[in-house]
């Protein structure tokens, strides 16, 4: 990579051991991509985890004196006073997550603790330069926002972030930006549950890739687009995608392949993601808790769930979580939707993310969630996938049939 | 009988170098799916399953799933002195590589002949990703 005096300083460690850390992270990256130079980005978004990965290199870069150059914002990792309060977590856990944090703070990074910083926190406009880790947040920011990011990991959106650049390659460059499956949409897509298996079919046929989704003929809403996201992104790796008409590059088929349409393409049938669902499904019967929030529900999400929840008790067997951020749940609250929540049996918890170790007590117990993602990790023995409405029937019910 | 080696040049992603006996998988791995006490491949659909990566020369695809638990995945194994000695890949992509220089596992790509036909499950291989050399030895004994 040519790099200019300016960033042979920061990698000769002339700034400081912690840029010094990002930067060789950058420059392996970048030389495995064979980009030529790095360039300037406006914004970053880390998907921290408070596990000890992320641990390890945060606070190589913070301790080493690095500070976030350009806003940076934080995934979720979890509130550990509040669960604390409730059950045992593994003290050695919470150090972890504890350091994590404090070392996100010393860097400079927002505090935001969210999986959608693109919706409140940490907002790319069009055409923007970023680096912008999380499974929802990539594909979401390439294609409905139409700023560029990579597929980046946590360590080197936040890299990126303390350096303010990121080298020049995969999306950052037009030409690569261009579709390469076609997929004709026959599916008739009522809700943000058809989107969230339309996302898990996509990623499974895809691997990775960028598909052109012809067909749709409703504008999908922005819940509909964040998991479709979340799922394609997590059961393939898809960082970008068009849906002609709606996400912003490509008004055309043709456009989002830059002329060159394929011959073939794959049809997303009705049937096709009925399949998709009862692949997912290992348990019925007796639940012990509901997991929602995965991504982190938004404010419309809340009110949803309160609305299905009004008047309603949920079973005395089962636990029902909602994660949202710190933003969404004052909003919620103030709205009433967390008080319905509450009077429910619910409880809305923030900074969590369903993949962290404070939910360990239900490491044997079986649960349901409207995201298939939080099932693929298996930290729990089994989950049931089905939308919102049977996830507050089956909570009410204490059983899903 | 004698051992044959061969000699192939590569392309450097993670310095550094490692030697072991070859693991191949034809599959893209997500090192969170192994188990972080033994090295066991815990995804039970996969190739791999119920094998042993601790400690082998890894020759795969790519790596899959989310960038927070790849990485957490391979640097827990890292910690248990149960990651790979070294890895070979046809794909690189951001997380893989940043999951190896956080734990400090030699990744290499662009092998001059295709890895899956130069390199067999049991042989015996040296990655040297400074040199961007890899030996491989087949074990006829």
């Amino acid at each position: 990579m040519n790099l200019t005096r300016e960033e042979e300083k920061v990698l000769n460690g002339e700034l400081g051991r912690g840029t010094q850390a990002a930067m060789e992270l950058l420059v392996a990256i970048g030389d495995a991509y064979d980009a030529e130079k790095m360039i300037s980005i406006s914004r970053a978004h880390a998907a921290s985890s408070g596990q000890e990965g992320d641990l390890y290199f945060v606070e190589l870069l913070a301790n080493g004196g690095a500070r976030c150059l350009v806003p940076t914002s934080t995934n979720p990792v979890y509130d550990i006073d509040f669960f604390h309060r409730l059950f045992e977590i593994p003290s050695d856990e919470a150090e972890v997550a504890r350091r994590v944090m404090e070392a996100y703070k010393k860097v400079g990074a927002i505090l935001s603790w969210s999986c959608l910083p693109y919706l409140t926190e940490n907002i790319p406009l069009f055409g923007e330069t970023v680096a912008f880790s999380e499974s929802s947040a990539t594909p979401y920011v390439n294609s409905v926002i139409g700023a560029t990011t990579n597929r980046e990991a946590a360590q080197s959106a936040l890299a990126a972030g303390v350096v303010g650049k990121t080298p020049r390659y995969g999306l950052h460059i037009k030409e690569n930006r261009k579709g390469t499956v076609l997929m004709k949409v026959e599916a008739s897509l009522r809700g943000s549950f058809d989107y969230t298996l339309l996302g898990q079919f996509v990623g499974e046929q895809i691997g990775y890739g960028i598909p052109v989704l012809s067909g749709i003929t409703r504008r999908p809403k922005t819940e509909e687009l964040i998991n479709f996201c979340a799922m394609s992104n997590t059961s393939g790796a898809m960082s970008m995608f068009y849906i002609p008409g709606f996400t912003v590059e490509a008004q055309t088929v043709q456009e989002a392949f830059q002329g060159d349409v394929p011959q073939d393409k794959i049809i997303v049938t009705d049937a096709e993601l009925k399949r998709t669902w009862e692949r997912m499904q290992t348990a019925s019967g007796k639940i012990d808790f509901v997991m929602l929030g995965c991504p982190h529900y938004t404010l419309k999400q809340m009110a949803e769930a309160a609305r299905l929840l009004e008047g309603k008790k949920i079973h005395g067997g089962v636990s029902f979580w909602i994660c949202t951020s710190a933003t969404t749940k004052a909003l919620a609250k103030r709205m009433g939707y967390v008080d319905t929540i509450e009077r429910a049996g619910g409880s809305v918890v923030v900074d969590t993310c369903i993949d962290e170790p404070c939910w360990t007590v239900y490491k044997d117990k079986v649960g349901m969630t409207d995201s298939p993602k939080c099932a693929y990790y298996r930290r729990f023995r089994d989950v049931v996938v089905a939308g919102l409405e049977d996830c507050v029937g089956a909570a009410v019910k204490g059983k899903y049939e | 009988m004698k051992d044959e080696e061969t000699r192939l040049k590569c392309h450097k992603i993670v310095g550094g170098c490692g030697e072991g006996k070859a693991l191949v998988s034809h599959e893209p791995i997500c090192f969170y799916l192994t188990d972080p006490r033994t090295g066991i491949v815990r995804e039970k659909t996969h190739e791999l399953a119920g094998k042993n990566l601790a400690n082998k020369v890894l020759v795969f695809p790519s790596g899959k799933a989310s960038s927070v638990v790849q990485i957490d995945g391979l640097f827990k194994l890292k910690l248990n002195n149960l990651a790979p000695k070294a890895m070979i890949v046809k794909d690189v992509e951001t997380v893989l590589i940043v999951s190896a220089v956080l734990a400090k596992v030699p990744l290499v790509n662009r092998l001059e002949e295709d890895p899956f036909e130069a390199i067999h499950t049991g042989d015996t291989v040296k990655v040297d990703a400074e040199k961007g050399i890899v030996t491989v030895r087949k074990n006829f004994s």
